[in-house]
């Protein structure tokens, strides 16, 4: 892959905590422009991954490849150009919404317009109000606009829709459609798994520390299908198949020769969140 | 939120037109920001605003008025009460601040951005100073025009005391935020240190008449050397030689809080996960 094209790059990433070993060689690329959603059960290592590419903790081993600089030194030329929405994350309660955007568009070459960064995160009533009185979702807001206010080339997102009602995060995706619209690269690490189908170009699920799928979230899986149907005793039959073509017409051929019918058949793809349950249990 | 507009979705030509790292930040520029910040977070935090100007003085006003024409007494309570300032302004509101703003994330949250850590330590440690030096001022303008207290003997002197008190206290204040577990303990530790060294370190009375038990712990702590050297800079006009032995021991308790204040930093609150 051409360097130019590359975001992010990373290889056999490991981090122990003590005896904890957190991320047990990890390896994935994430292009520009992209939006790429890490997914996967608490304490899988999301976190972990992702703050080790922002820099805020030390990998053990691995290469790591940020925008074509080395996280782990910290250089100020990436600091400039990443934007970062962390878990939980607090701004100076006694400052308003728009003095805080002045303060940290101040710390970039670049920064964007603050009414036009308030605009983007739909702050625009809470402008003139003091951090301390936003509500969470405000807050949340706040942390986007914190996090765009330097024009950053890339986005992480940690969880960021955690704890929104549905109208938030419907706008706070807008955002992140907005971002991808921009040219961003976007890192999103979520729990929820429409969040992931509906944003990301490509998804990685992260399970023990270790990669176990990666592709985009409606081919995840795909190549497993689903068909099931009652069976005369009243019993639910389920049969997975790689060919549904070939399992139908044989299933179809035994029902009619028994005189039976297949009632209520399906045929499904599974969706990302059977692929999921599936991967995070089996494993777990 | 709202989407972009159109004039926005250009940003690809925009981002190659910038000349990245060549052009960040002064460092200087950043400093002198974030010193501006502090100051207007410090007038709109009225327990901050209340503890750095309406304490001293109260405090001031009470023992002016308890000791009123006692100017043996009054001249203790003047250098006493300063150097209680100047340990308020940056042992006490450091160790407070930065144990909030490390559990409120929001110094990892800077940590993330550009500002470099010089700038932004630059920064905080400017505010307190410039607490410091406001206390000690009105301190010694009540002092002088409420009770009488001549002015100060030895005004280099009392720059050199403040200077080393700030810088002592300063960096213990930042030692101390990191046993500091979360920000509901941060009073009890913060008391436990800063209340019994006001009584015993001479701030509100002359020491020489305490027992010799609490003279002699008295004679370890910081506060008792800081009060010592403002005492005869204001009092007794003495030049910083006829209090070294004071400045000396200021001086060590700084580079134990600087050793401690660097190896044991933390941008992150301690959290599991």
């Amino acid at each position: 892959m051409m360097e130019a094209m590359t975001a992010i790059q990373v290889t056999g990433l490991t981090k122990a905590y003590g005896s904890n070993e957190a991320l047990r060689g990890v390896d994935f690329t994430v292009a520009r422009g992209e939006v790429f959603g890490l997914l996967g059960p608490n304490g899988a290592g999301k976190t972990t991954t992702v703050e080790v590419l922002e820099g805020y903790r030390r990998r053990d081993a691995g290469a790591v490849e940020v925008l074509g600089f080395d996280p782990g030194t910290r250089p100020a030329a990436l600091r400039e150009r990443v934007g970062i929405v962390l878990q939980s994350c607090g701004t100076y309660p006694h400052l308003t919404v728009a003095e805080t955007l002045e303060h940290f568009a101040a710390l970039y070459p670049a920064p964007r317009r603050v009414d036009e960064v308030i605009a983007l995160a739909g702050l625009e009533e809470c402008a003139k109000r003091r951090a301390r009185t936003l509500s969470g979702g405000q807050a949340r807001r706040l942390d986007f606009a914190l996090a765009l206010i330097g024009d950053p080339e890339l986005v992480f997102l940690d969880e960021p829709t955690t704890g929104f009602d549905p109208g938030a995060r419907r706008a706070a995706w807008d955002v992140i459609r907005a971002l991808r619209d921009l040219g961003k690269t976007v890192v999103l690490t979520t729990h929820y798994l429409d969040e992931a189908q509906t944003l990301a170009d490509r998804v990685a699920i992260l399970q023990g520390g270790l990669i176990v799928a990666e592709g985009p979230p409606d081919q995840l899986g795909a190549s497993r299908y689903r068909v099931s149907w009652r069976a005369a005793d009243g019993s639910v039959e389920e049969r997975f198949t790689e060919d549904p073509t070939a399992l139908l017409a044989q299933l179809t051929a035994d029902a009619l020769a028994r005189g039976e019918r297949l009632e209520e058949l399906s045929v499904t793809r599974p969706s990302l969140e059977d692929v999921y349950l599936e991967l995070t249990e089996a494993v777990a | 939120m709202t989407r972009v507009e159109p004039s926005h979705a250009s940003a690809g030509p925009r981002l190659a037109a910038r000349s990245r790292g060549a052009t960040g930040v002064s460092s200087a520029r950043l400093a002198w920001r974030q010193y501006r910040l502090e100051r207007r977070m410090f007038w709109r935090n009225p327990s901050a605003a209340f503890f750095g100007v309406v304490l001293p003085l109260g405090l001031l006003a009470i023992f002016g008025a308890v000791f009123a024409g006692r100017d043996e007494d009054l001249d203790v309570i003047v250098p006493g009460i300063a150097g209680m300032s100047v340990m308020s302004a940056t042992f006490t509101s450091l160790a407070y601040n930065l144990t909030t703003l490390r559990e409120r994330g929001i110094l990892k949250r800077l940590r993330g951005t550009p500002l470099p850590t010089s700038s932004y330590v630059a920064g905080l440690a400017a505010n307190a100073t410039a607490n410091a030096l406001l206390q000690v001022g009105i301190v010694l303008v009540v002092g002088n025009l409420v009770f009488g207290v001549a002015w100060p003997g030895d005004w280099l002197s009392l720059a050199v005391f403040v200077c080393a008190g700030v810088v002592s206290f300063a960096l213990l204040g930042v030692a101390l935020s990191h046993a500091i577990p979360n920000p509901e303990s941060a009073p009890a530790y913060v008391n436990a240190i800063f209340l019994p060294q006001i009584l015993i370190a001479g701030v509100f009375y002359d020491t020489e008449q305490a027992p010799n038990v609490i003279r002699d712990v008295a004679q370890a702590l910081p506060l008792t050397h800081l009060v010592n050297g403002l005492s005869g800079a204001i009092v007794d006009g003495e030049g910083v030689g006829a209090h070294w032995v004071a400045l000396l021991v200021l001086a060590c308790w700084g580079v134990v809080g600087g050793v401690l204040a660097v190896r044991g930093f933390s941008w992150e609150a301690r959290r599991e996960g």
